[in-house]
């Protein structure tokens, strides 16, 4: 079978597709990549279909072989990859042979790498989708994390263009990550003067931070109410619980809750929030829907504007 | 009637504070005709117990039209009955055996384990929700003689098919998981079968009624203990 073997699983490498839409009635979450822009990238450095399955390493850790000749594109967080010892570069198409090993380190900066490979992983789809959801034990390969043995099915590819993303265009994780939020849900239940606090406050990520829910400590902030009739729980959505400290509801959260909410972060900043380790700072700016909109189709026109550069084989 | 935003992509319509089946009734039927009126445009729904999450597509449509849609949805709500929903009834094997909680609730309750189990099978359930995990349905509301709080230490354990009570909702697990409702009994019926078409025997908005069956037709019916 034309694949990859995993050597080592690392800490977390998942299949993930864009994720699974469509299934919450039945109290499927999404799963999917949470930084969606590096996911995108490593397809698209690849001519991928941009909904291809690819792995997601949180962390690092991972050690794959390859069993067959084909194209891989790594993006996000910088692993110190190697391939047969040789370090390589990222947001790039390489070329791989058969026998070759690709080794991650641990992420020096981000958190969270992409790895692509041309025509994407062959995954049968559970529910519309190849996403992994742990939790769930749905997606991927039996549900689960990539363990050691795994044989990653893919096409033999011998022909690819090789392309780079300009270097501008790479993000630098180390940055300062400020979150804009869209008030809604309970946000009236937040005063003024609590409101206040929470957008002028720091957050510091703690080290509950999952797949699910990033945790984060700072400032506590109070909702005039305790709790809510459980209600559906959508990407983004703030939510408060009694202490006042405030959870950022990820890919993987559950579809329904009773906490109140204050509002929620648009995506392309959930997507930067996944790539801080445990520890680092944020702070939340208010938007409003209209400018989220514009946000989210500018940001389209202008990742389909970049031209990639082309490098002979 | 409330209209929220929720995210970027996202509007919650909230029909009542509290839930009844009147309400969960109405946010069946706008669901349905917000799917309609969205089409394409609808990526996601989440109905609740007196609520309706919309998540729609930003890059074909905006929320004014999003808006829009339910709107029209919400003037067009009828006088529905509680009997809307397909019923179904769930087998379920009530024994101290297949329900480590049973005794000590019935205790509570200073009621019989006999009259536990003619309470639970006497009422029609709503399902009002479904989350927490794939296939787990909340269902209400159970009779208040036999309502009991959660446990104050959680189970690690929960096996599939355990049929449980906390507060006044009761529930079959779709999985062996953790969990801090009080057992009664077991469920023969896979609530969640990835490999079954549907994958659940229950939708939000069905009614649901339990009928005790013995050990043999628990077992019979492919129950495991």
């Amino acid at each position: 079978m034309s694949a990859f073997k995993v050597i080592q699983p690392g800490l977390l490498t998942l299949i993930q597709d864009r994720g699974r839409f469509g299934q919450h009635r039945l109290g499927l979450t999404n799963g999917g990549p949470l930084d969606s822009h590096a996911f995108d990238w490593a397809n698209r450095l690849c001519s991928n279909d941009a909904n291809a399955s690819a792995l997601e390493i949180s962390i690092g850790g991972l050690v794959l072989e390859a069993q067959t000749d084909t194209y891989i594109a790594i993006t996000g967080a910088d692993m110190k990859v190697t391939i047969n010892n040789s370090a390589i570069e990222l947001w790039r198409t390489i070329k791989v042979t058969s026998g070759d090993k690709i080794n991650f380190g641990f992420a020096t900066s981000g958190a969270r790498a992409y790895l692509s490979v041309a025509g994407g992983f062959n995954i049968p789809e559970s529910f519309t989708s190849t996403a992994t959801v742990t939790r769930e034990a749905i997606g991927g390969i039996n549900g689960g994390k990539l363990q050691a043995q795994d044989l990653l099915p893919c096409a033999q590819t011998l022909q690819r263009t090789i392309f780079s993303l300009p270097e501008p265009e790479i993000p630098d994780y180390n940055l300062p990550v400020t979150l804009r939020v869209i008030l809604g849900y309970q946000q009236a239940t937040f005063d003024a003067v609590q409101q206040r606090l929470f957008f002028s406050s720091r957050y510091q990520l703690s080290d509950k931070v999952d797949r699910m829910g990033f945790r984060l400590q700072g400032q506590s902030i109070q909702s005039s109410i305790e709790g809510i009739l459980s209600e559906g729980i959508c990407h983004g959505a703030i939510q408060i619980p009694a202490d006042g400290q405030p959870i950022i509801l990820m890919n993987d959260r559950q579809t329904i809750g009773g906490y109140p909410k204050i509002g929620s972060v648009i995506a392309q900043d959930t997507a930067k929030l996944s790539q801080l380790m445990p520890g680092a700072y944020v702070n939340f700016e208010q938007i409003s829907l209209e400018h989220a909109h514009n946000i989210n189709h500018l940001k389209t026109v202008r990742d389909q504007s970049i031209t990639l550069i082309e490098h002979s084989a | 009637m409330k209209i929220e935003i929720a995210g970027e992509n996202s509007i919650i319509v909230y029909f009542a504070d509290q839930t009844s089946p009147q309400v969960s009734a109405q946010v069946q039927q706008c669901m349905h005709s917000v799917e309609a009126l969205l089409g394409e445009h609808l990526i996601d729904m989440v109905p609740s117990y007196a609520s309706l999450l919309v998540i729609y597509n930003p890059f074909t449509t905006d929320h004014y039209f999003v808006r829009r849609c339910i709107d029209k949805s919400l003037s067009e709500l009828q006088a529905l009955t509680q009997k809307e929903g397909n019923l179904i009834e769930l087998p379920a094997y009530y024994s101290t055996e297949s329900g480590p909680d049973l005794a000590p609730l019935a205790a509570n309750a200073k009621l019989s384990i006999e009259e536990v189990i003619e309470i639970h099978t006497q009422m029609e359930y709503r399902v009002y929700a479904i989350g927490f995990a794939p296939g787990f349905a909340y269902l209400g509301e159970v009779d208040p003689r036999i309502a009991a709080p959660r446990l104050s230490t959680p189970r690690l354990k929960v096996p599939r098919g355990a049929v449980a009570i906390a507060d006044r909702q009761t529930a079959v697990y779709p999985a062996q998981s953790p969990g801090g409702w009080n057992l009664i009994g077991l469920c023969p019926t896979r609530m969640f079968n990835p490999q079954a078409q549907p994958s659940m025997p229950v939708q939000v908005g069905d009614r649901v009624k339990f009928v005790a069956i013995e050990r043999a037709q628990f077992l019979d019916l492919g129950g495991e203990l």
